[in-house]
Parts: structure tokens; C-alpha cells; sequence
């Protein structure tokens, strides 16, 4: 009996005594579900890459904000908005292949992003705060923010997810089915921006891919539908961000770091259980029969 | 008269006059003029890179015109995305998207529903006649990236049909299906024209072409335009090919 106790007390004790593990507990986990919807897409139309240039174009930004005393989401949102214009740019007009190109650009902001904030006294402690994160200092104004950005991600996600969908499949059968490619594939890398500004405070520019991308690529791996997708990467996430500062928590580790390596880990987990499902499908496609009509 | 309003007056639903088509500054295949009416089967026909596929891009709306003048049921190509579909030559499958058969089938009336509209009894009752008419019923919850490519060919030939255009651009529907398969596609495109479809269909299948209004032969130009018999010639084959078919 005390066992017990004493097991469920270490599992959900940390959160019931300290309000400083709630408002984390609640801010990763909005952060969790934010990631997933836009990460859904990032993995289904392989933006990854370009997921990661946003996550470290914001860098300079939020380098400029702390600078100046502006708040450090307004100079993200700032970033965001160079770096989205940097690779349409660069993916439209420039002769390179864009994998090169985004990957210049991305190096290109973050050395900025270091050299601004070397000017500032306290380099290391806000460098480390940019790129790792803050967990254990969420304040009621960043779970409102939070909620905001999660309202507007759902409501993008929500309203174009048929012309998302498509594109995922084939930009020309969007363009075909009368939805324009440039304006979603924008309204797409917005919303993965947003993403990004509202998660870079908890858990840091360098790591926010990682819930972007690993919890919708545990959803791709268990759904057959993109709703349930979505829906799985959403549990992952949160599920994570149990496990991420619990394990923070006992064993006194980063909780940003914790929390993304779960839901890595996660992945794995996944990847490695449903290997003999994933064979099973590989090996029938040769053999499918064919029927007449 | 514009050329849009003669196109409507006539009755036709594709013109194209001294049509250029390509790829950037690279023209594929210059001077095509083209008319069809409602019910016509057009068959394009050459080797790989002739323009087979340039061409029905030009249509489709995904390539701009790059000289001289097309339109399609009265506007530009791409202007009408529900009374036009296209069939890819090689539909993309993805090993990441969780879509079943019948998700990819609905996503033919997503032209019809725009961002808001919700799909109503009649879509569903159309995706799943559609699904059976290309036989994609029979694996209709099987997700996409586990579909045999014939099976992948027969769900994406459901989503082009399930969008009921008037005008069908259709980029060798029967890759990758057997002989019923293809039987089967024969018939879908005898049954389309019948209700008024006007098809575009390009092939390798000399087969395919004997059942058309007119062939169009093409070798990185037009070799060859007309009614099946005079434009199959053993000389235009031979040009078009570089051998003669054995009668």
C-alpha cells in the first residue's frame, strides 16, 4: 500500500505540490499540441529541413529583442518573417539546389544570432536560454500566449486542410482541384512559424524540431488516416511532456532536452514495434493480384 | 470575336491554335492546333519525351502556354478545375501519408467543395461508385502506401473520375494494370464519352488508339493528325517510332 502511494506520489507529486510543474506541465503540453497539428504537415510534405532553418532563423531576432528590451516573441516573429522570405526567395529564384541554399541561410542566421547576442553582458546565460529553452519559468502571460498561438495553428490547420492534404500528396493535383500552391505552401510555412515562435521559449530554437517532427512521425507510423495522424502526434506529445519533466524533475536533467529525447525515443519505440507490420506491407507489394472489371 | 467566345459558340470544348508547348524556355512541341467536341476521344501517341505528357500538362493548366492560343470549355486551362480532370502519369505515392483508397478517391470532389462545403450523401454516393467502377471498392480502407501499383493506378483513376468532369486529360491510365485492367479503363472511357466527356488520353498503345475520334502522332512535333486510319499509317508509325507495327 505504501508502495504504491509512494509510486503514484513520485509520478504525479511533482505537479501537485510545485505550481512551477504545473504551468510547465500545461505550457508543453499546449506547446505538445501546437507542434503536432503543424508538424503533421511539416512531415507529410517533408518540410523538415525547412522547419529547422525557421526554428534558427528566428535566432537574430530574438538576439535583436533581448538587445533592445522588446519582447523576444516580437523579434521571432520578425525572424520568422525574414527567414520564410529568405527561402521563398531562395527556392524560386536562386540556382541552387534548395537544400543548399536553405541550409546557407539557416548557418547565416544563427552566426548572426550568436554575434548579436555576444554583444549582450550576459552572452552565455541568453544564448543558452534561445537555444535550449526555459521550462521551469512559465508565466500565466506565456500559457495565454500559448493558447493563441494553439487557436490560430488549429484554425490554419482547420481551414486549409483540404488544399494541405492535397499538396501533400501533389502540388499539381492542389493546383488541378483549383487551390493555389503559392498561397498555401505560404500559409503552411506560417503556420510551422508560429509553431516555432509560440514553442522557442520552452523549449529552445534548437530543439522545437523535435517536437515538430517526432511526434507526427510516431502519428505517420500508427495511422492510416491524417485526422488520426494529427490526433497521435498530439497524445505523443503531451505523453512526452509528462515523461520529459518528470524525469526532469527526479533526476535533476534539462527539462526542454527531457522532454524533446522522449518523444524521440518514442519514435524509435514505435518505429522498432511496428517493423513487422511496416515488412509485411513491403513484401505483399510484388504479389498484389490484380482484378478485372 | 475573341478566340474564348468562338470556342463557346462552336460548341467545342478544347482549340488550340498554333499551340506551342514545354518546360521553361525549352519548347517540346510547336504548332499544335487542336479542336474537339463533347463525346471525342483524342489519342496522343508517341515514345517517351515525344510531348505526350507536355501537352496534357498545357491542358491541365500546370504549364503556361508558350506560343499561340488554348482554351478549355471556354476559358483558360486550370480556369475550370471541377469540369476538368487530370490524370498524372505517375501518381505520387507517398510512404508517410496515412490516406486510405477511399480518402484519396474523396479527395476528387475537394475541386466541387472548395475549403468550406461539407461532403454530402451525394459524394459519398459518388466516391463509392467511382471506387467500384475501377474496382478500388475492393481495397477501399487499405492505406496508400501499401497498395500494389496497379491498385494505386485504380484508386487514383477513381479520384480523376469521381471529380465528374466534362473534359478527362488522362496520362497512360492504364500503367502498371493487367490485361482486365486495361479492358476494364477501355471501358470506363467508352462509358465517359457516352454521357458527353470529351478524353484526352495519351498512350504508347497503338491498341488504345483505334477507338478514337483522331490520333495525334507526336515525336517532338505533330507527325500525324486525323481520324485513326489515315494518321496510323505505316509511314507516320515508322517516323513516330522508328518501326512499323506488324498487321
Amino acid at each position: 500500500m505504501n508502495l504504491s502511494f509512494a509510486l503514484a506520489d513520485s509520478l504525479w507529486g511533482p505537479f501537485a505540490r510545485n505550481e512551477f510543474m504545473q504551468n510547465a506541465l500545461l505550457a508543453s503540453s499546449l506547446v505538445a499540441i501546437i507542434c503536432a497539428i503543424a508538424g503533421t504537415y511539416v512531415v507529410l510534405r517533408g518540410l523538415s529541413f525547412v522547419g529547422d532553418a525557421l526554428a534558427h532563423g528566428v535566432i537574430p531576432g530574438i538576439a535583436l529583442a533581448l538587445l533592445f528590451g522588446i519582447p523576444g516573441v516580437v523579434g521571432a516573429a520578425v525572424g520568422a518573417l525574414v527567414m520564410m522570405g529568405g527561402v521563398s526567395v531562395i527556392t524560386t529564384r536562386v540556382r541552387l539546389s534548395a537544400d543548399t541554399a536553405i541550409g546557407l541561410l539557416f548557418v547565416g542566421m544563427l552566426s548572426l544570432g550568436v554575434i548579436i547576442t555576444s554583444r549582450s553582458t550576459s552572452f552565455v546565460g541568453d544564448i543558452t536560454r534561445i537555444l535550449f529553452g526555459e521550462l521551469l519559468g512559465v508565466t500565466h502571460a506565456d500559457l495565454a500566449w500559448q493558447s493563441v498561438v494553439l487557436v490560430l495553428v488549429a484554425a490554419i490547420a482547420f481551414i486549409a486542410h483540404r488544399p494541405f492534404v492535397l499538396m501533400s500528396l501533389d502540388d499539381g493535383l492542389a493546383r488541378t482541384s483549383g487551390f493555389s500552391v503559392t498561397f498555401f505552401h505560404g500559409l503552411m510555412l506560417t503556420m510551422v512559424a508560429m509553431a516555432v515562435v509560440g514553442s522557442f521559449q520552452l523549449v529552445g530554437t534548437l530543439l522545437v524540431l523535435g517536437l515538430l517532427v517526432a511526434p507526427a512521425a510516431t502519428g505517420a507510423l500508427l495511422a492510416r488516416r491524417v485526422s488520426t495522424m494529427m490526433l497521435v502526434a498530439s497524445v505523443c506529445g503531451v505523453m512526452s511532456s509528462y515523461v520529459g519533466l518528470l524525469t526532469s524533475y527526479h533526476f535533476d536533467v534539462a527539462a526542454g532536452a527531457s522532454i524533446v529525447f522522449t518523444s524521440v525515443y518514442l519514435f524509435v519505440l514505435v518505429a522498432v514495434v511496428t517493423i513487422p507490420r511496416r515488412m509485411r506491407g513491403a513484401s505483399e507489394l510484388p504479389h498484389q493480384h490484380e482484378h478485372g472489371h | 470575336m475573341s478566340h474564348q467566345d468562338a470556342t463557346n459558340i462552336a460548341g467545342l470544348t478544347i482549340t488550340a491554335s498554333h499551340l506551342d508547348v514545354g518546360y521553361g524556355l525549352h519548347r517540346v512541341v510547336r504548332d499544335i492546333n487542336l479542336q474537339t467536341q463533347r463525346g471525342d476521344l483524342i489519342a496522343l501517341i508517341g515514345t517517351n519525351g515525344s510531348g505526350k505528357s507536355t501537352l496534357l500538362k498545357s491542358l491541365a493548366g500546370m504549364l503556361p502556354a508558350m506560343h499561340g492560343e488554348v482554351s478549355v470549355l471556354g476559358t483558360r486551362p486550370g480556369a475550370a478545375p471541377k469540369r476538368v480532370a487530370y490524370l498524372p502519369q505517375h501518381p505520387v505515392s507517398s510512404h508517410t501519408l496515412p490516406l486510405r483508397a477511399r480518402d484519396v478517391v474523396a479527395m476528387g470532389r475537394f475541386a466541387h467543395l472548395g475549403l468550406f462545403k461539407r461532403a454530402g450523401a451525394t459524394d459519398r454516393e459518388i466516391v463509392e461508385r467511382t471506387m467500384q467502377r475501377t474496382g478500388a471498392v475492393e481495397f477501399a480502407d487499405k492505406p496508400l502506401r501499401e497498395m500494389s501499383g496497379g491498385q494505386q493506378q485504380r484508386t487514383h483513376l477513381a479520384q480523376v473520375l469521381s471529380r465528374q468532369a466534362e473534359v478527362l486529360l488522362l496520362d497512360e491510365p492504364t500503367a502498371g494494370l493487367d490485361i482486365a485492367g486495361k479492358a476494364a479503363v477501355a471501358d470506363i472511357i467508352a462509358a465517359e464519352r457516352a454521357r458527353g466527356v470529351t478524353v484526352v488520353l495519351a498512350t504508347h498503345d497503338l491498341a488504345d488508339a483505334t477507338s478514337a475520334t483522331a490520333v495525334m502522332l507526336l515525336a517532338q512535333r505533330v507527325v500525324a493528325f486525323g481520324p485513326p486510319d489515315v494518321a496510323l499509317s505505316d509511314a507516320n508509325v515508322r517516323e513516330c517510332f522508328g518501326f512499323t507495327q506488324p498487321h
